[in-house]
């Protein structure tokens, strides 16, 4: 199905299932500990054996020799592999998938700290632990470049989608204006930090090569596999029914899934490897460090007229940017504006996407320095970000925006907060030792829609079946996709199966990009438009004036039910959502409004969160519930990214010293107050069958700089570099009397 | 992890002589440090001594007015029992600012006060640290160190003791009992139990091989108001940052000691006259000869302004 015209009227808008809270069709596995995720499974046969990964003790440089000796006599040790034994396991050297940066097995060279150069297999994991701590290699170090800062002067422009932008003349109107912002602030590289580590459990039969794993793109990983091993995609199977949280560290594939199926072919068994937290961090990617310099310009009466923003980042050679410019290309009206990014080479783990990559740095900074210009044009940032909106592209005005309420999620937000109570002038409000704050932040997040396809059944019993490769990473696919099953075929959510995130099934979306929700759930309904054709057939009615209703089709007077349909045998559709170019005549994008009231300690400096509102516009809610929970999700993720969250880089040795999760900080319990999400009732034809878009990375977006404006507005102290801890701030706190 | 051998204990001396008899055992009471540190090698003992089955798990009033706690008592016992609660506040507010509600009903009191350093270097075994791996250097010094120490370190660790509890028993003067493998017992003032760094970080605790800590025991109740602000970058579950920990009278005078900030709980009593001059001029003192990084330099003025905070709060207590 090609979607190149705005949707008209179809099934999906009779909202009987679809846009209802339904709880988790697959709740009661998690709760009760029998969803089975990827290091749980018991499928594969003969019993399993454990592997345990060797990490590089280096960030740059080459290994000059590999001691096993000790190793391979410890008990229960079953093989090691490193680079050099591949000939003899009947490898080739190793393939790169084409989104890796870095090896996932290194040697000789080296090209980041903890990337793996072994991988120890031995009967019990305790063995294969103690047997990896063995394993002794010698390095000769390298020169590695690890401070973005030092290396910025070398970063380099970039082309295609990441090039340069220029829109009217940005320096004469910016030199021109009389009110202007020139700031430049800081975002710390961060770790996804999600609760299920990298995990897998493969094994090999004869030469095809099957995994249990915990991904978000099993198509991508599939194909990134197979070019890694030089193996026919056909004999590659990837399942990944659940996963534990990824936040874009598992869109990829990673070491765990190339070293177990090493390891496995090295000992002809199933090998279990997860990668232990402390190893993760500087295995797998991260969000890479921004430098960002941000320059506004505006006429006394508010209307920006210049908006300007650089952002250098960092990443392995052959790497890729950090796109903190990409969302203030279309945030804001004004006429001159130019975005520039620049990326430095860096030695330190391979960096890539994390949850709202390029928004969430970006906004941090943008909607800072939008705050600093409401404050300096003497103007509520509210009707400021209201005076400046935009219903069409900035740089392309002839090209509107599909649907645009910022505005509304901006001034819904503030009556719902009592915005109203925020005093403008900072540091003026006081409860005992508490200086307390409010600040609004921008959320905002482009729409992509990715082809997704789907296979769907339907029974004798009237079951209806959905099996696509998508994946659920807590996020709630499972739901909608039995949402919008049922409410395409006319059944109960409990008439529906939904089978995920397994190779064998039709290529779908996959999640990540906010577009899991939209292009999964369309891609499903493509292949109900047919299953609901074959049902008609079958049945001889005319598929043009058949009804789905109630467990029923009707059609001219007559009617069956969905079992009935199937009596003769199992009815089997599949279907595909692809996509025209309705995404080049609109701006498809999500919007939403981020308000937050923070205290900080006058005597210590500590920020506490008292409380959150999130109000957002991205089309059709398939489900409020779940959709409720990404983005409590998100917004607890942005508040992290704020005020703790920043892997510390040693710039001497090339590595992120604080990588456990004692270092590496994110919020408890105690961090997150009272958080309330408000959407607002919207529904947008242009963007799929659907007409919903995606929550999971508007939550984030805006969030850090919402508090980051709260605590400024609590202390009168701005500080732009993140995370804002005490320190940075302390010396500007009131005087102690 | 290493190979171990493993036995439990039945009397606290035979885990002191069964100890002190072999080369390369620890004793395991909680284990709620040990076992990590050893899953990553950084422990590699031989032989483990559990103590879990030798008595000492009670809390009982001495003849001086004090209170004996038995080595094994839970961190959860000790922070709820209504004699702490009631004589000893700081105390019972500095163990429940630490860890979380599971790790303190495994963590006792004789393995809190062994708890090593979260200096991330000592954590990575590819990293220099004099404290893991005496001789090789200290990685931290000149990385990152924020979290580190600014007082009582040297050129060979920067190391801080992570504790809570540990700093409130600083400032309440109590004192550790032990035993060793012949049977001798001592008891040393708590100030002398944690040692500074010096040349030998890695030797941490005056105790001898083999030497079981049996009690703490704490003085005559000291009356006034207790206070433990631990500061840290989220609400819970971290390392200080700093804390304090004081008793303050209704006149303002009073006692305070520092976490966060050293490689032993800090206090200097000499500097405790001057607590009805505010804290300025107590940190002052406690402070002289601090020798803090660039990234951490900012441990000084803070933990001034958390006693201040903390000073502000017993004026408000007493108001009340």
């Amino acid at each position: 199905m090609k979607f190149d015209t705005p949707a008209g009227t179809n099934p999906i808008d009779r909202m009987k299932v679809v846009g209802q809270p339904h709880e988790r069709v697959e709740g009661p596995l998690k709760t009760t500990g029998t969803a089975a995720y990827a290091y749980e499974h018991q499928q594969y046969p003969g019993a399993p054996v454990y592997g345990y990964v060797v990490g590089a003790a280096i960030a740059k440089g080459r290994i000059d020799s590999i001691d096993r000796t000790a190793a391979q006599h410890m008990p229960g040790v079953l093989a090691i592999v490193t680079a050099q034994d591949l000939g003899a396991l009947g490898f080739g050297p190793l393939g790169k998938g084409d989104k890796n940066t870095a090896n996932l097995l290194g040697g000789p060279d080296i090209e980041h700290y903890h990337q793996a150069v072994a991988i120890v297999v031995a009967e019990s994991f305790e063995q294969a632990r103690a047997a990896a701590n063995a394993v002794h290699v010698a390095y000769t170090r390298g020169q590695g470049r690890f401070d973005l800062a030092q290396e910025k002067p070398n970063a380099k422009a970039l082309t295609g989608s990441d090039a340069d932008t220029a829109t009217g003349d940005f320096e004469t109107a910016f030199a021109a204006a009389p009110v202007q912002i020139d700031q430049t602030y800081t975002t710390p590289d961060q770790n996804h930090a999600m609760m299920e580590p990298f995990a897998t459990i493969a094994w090999w039969e004869g030469d095809a090569l099957s995994l249990w794993t915990s991904n978000q793109m099993i198509a991508w990983n599939r194909e990134d596999l197979a070019t890694t091993l030089s193996l026919p995609l056909e004999k590659v199977r990837i399942m990944s029914p659940y996963v534990g949280g990824g936040f874009g560290g598992k869109l990829f594939l990673r070491s765990d899934a190339v070293m177990a199926s090493l390891g496995a072919k090295a000992v002809g068994r199933p090998v279990k490897l997860a990668l232990p937290r402390p190893f993760i961090m500087n295995n797998a990617t991260h969000r890479p460090a921004t430098i960002q310099r941000i320059r506004l310009g505006a006429t006394r009466d508010g209307k920006l007229v210049a908006i300007g923003h650089q952002s250098w980042s960092g990443d392995l050679p052959g790497g890729g940017p950090e796109v903190a410019t990409q969302q203030t290309k279309l945030l804001y009206a004004g006429a001159n504006r130019m975005t520039a990014m620049r990326l430095a080479e860096l030695d330190l783990p391979e960096g890539n996407a994390m949850r709202a990559p390029g928004e969430a740095p970006g906004l941090m900074a943008l909607e800072i320095a939008v705050d600093e210009m409401a404050e300096k044009l003497k103007m509520d940032p509210v009707a400021f970000r209201v005076l400046n909106d935009t219903q069409v592209d900035p740089e392309k005005p002839t090209r509107p925006f599909s649907q645009r309420n910022l505005v509304r999620c901006l001034k819904e937000g503030a009556e719902h907060f009592g915005w109203h109570r925020r005093l403008a002038t900072p540091a003026q409000v006081r409860e005992g030792r508490w200086l307390v704050g409010m600040g609004v932040a921008a959320a905002f997040r482009n729409n992509i829609n990715i082809a997704s396809a789907a296979r769907v059944r339907l029974n004798d019993q009237g079951i209806v079946t959905v099996e696509t490769d998508m994946t659920d990473i807590g996020t709630g696919s499972y739901t909608i996709i039995a949402q919008t099953a049922a409410e395409m075929m006319g059944v109960g959510i409990d008439r529906v199966v939904v089978r995920l995130g397994d190779s064998a099934f039709p290529v779908s979306s996959g999640s990540g990009g906010q577009f899991g929700a939209n292009s999964s759930t369309s891609g499903v309904y493509a292949a109900c438009v047919k299953l609901r054709e074959a049902v008609a057939q079958r049945l001889g009615y005319d598929p043009e004036r058949a009804e789905f209703a109630d467990g029923l089709v009707r059609a001219d007077n007559r009617s069956a039910t969905l079992a009935e349909a199937a009596q003769a045998g199992e009815l089997v559709a599949e279907g595909r959502i692809e996509w025209g170019n309705l995404s080049k005549q609109f701006q498809q994008s999500t919007f939403g409004a981020h308000f937050v009231e923070a205290a900080v300690d006058s005597f210590t400096g500590e920020i506490r969160v008292r409380r959150m509102l999130a109000v957002c516009a991205a089309g059709r809610i398939l489900n409020p519930r779940t959709a409720r929970s990404q983005m409590i999700g998100a917004m607890t993720m942005g508040v992290g990214g704020a005020l703790m969250e920043e892997l510390a880089v040693d710039k001497r040795f090339g590595f992120f010293v604080n990588h456990d999760l004692a270092g590496y900080e994110v919020p408890v319990h105690a961090d997150i107050p009272h958080q309330e999400v408000h959407f607002i009732d919207e529904a947008d034809a242009t963007v799929s069958p659907m007409k919903a878009k995606g929550v999971g990375e508007l939550g984030l977006a805006g969030v850090g700089a919402a508090v980051a404006n709260a605590v400024y507005n609590a202390t009168g102290v701005r500080v732009r570099d993140y995370p804002i801890t005490l320190d940075k701030h302390l010396a500007g706190l009131p005087t102690l009397t | 992890m290493r190979a171990f051998t493993y036995e439990r204990a039945r009397s606290p001396l035979a885990a002191a002589a069964a100890v002190a008899g072999k080369r390369g055992a620890r004793f395991i009471a909680g284990g709620t440090n040990l076992l990590d540190l050893m899953k990553l090698e950084i422990e590699t003992p031989t032989h483990l001594v559990d103590v879990q089955d030798i008595g000492l798990d009670r809390i009982e009033p001495t003849d001086g007015g004090g209170l004996r706690i038995g080595t094994l008592v839970t961190n959860t016992a000790l922070a709820a029992d209504p004699r702490v609660r009631r004589d000893y506040g700081v105390l019972t507010r500095a163990i429940v600012a630490g860890a979380s509600g599971q790790l303190r009903n495994k963590a006792t009191v004789g393995g809190n006060l062994l708890q090593r350093t979260r200096c991330p270097y000592f954590y990575d075994t590819n990293q220099a640290c004099n404290k893991r791996k005496p001789g090789s250097g200290c990685a931290a010094i000149g990385g990152v160190n924020r979290l580190l120490g600014v007082i009582g370190t040297s050129d060979a660790c920067i190391a801080t003791n992570p504790g809570d509890m540990a700093v409130a028993l600083r400032l309440l003067d109590a004192s550790v009992e032990t035993v060793d493998g012949q049977g001798k017992t001592r008891t040393m003032p708590i100030a002398e139990f944690h040692r500074l760094p010096g040349d030998t970080p890695h030797v941490e605790t005056a105790l001898q091989p083999g030497e079981l800590i049996t009690a703490v025991t704490l003085p005559r109740p000291l009356g006034g108001r207790h206070l433990y602000h631990k500061v840290r970058d989220r609400a819970s579950y971290a390392f200080a940052i700093v804390s304090v920990a004081a008793v303050i009278q209704p006149d303002g005078s009073g006692r305070a000691a520092f976490g966060g900030v050293a490689p032993r709980p800090w206090r200097v009593e000499a500097a405790e006259a001057a607590m009805r001059d505010g804290a300025a001029a107590v940190a002052a003192q406690v402070f002289a000869g601090a020798r803090p990084t660039h990234e951490n330099a900012f441990k000084v003025p803070l933990a001034e302004r958390t006693l201040a905070g903390v000073m502000a709060e017993a004026r408000a207590e007493n108001r009340a």
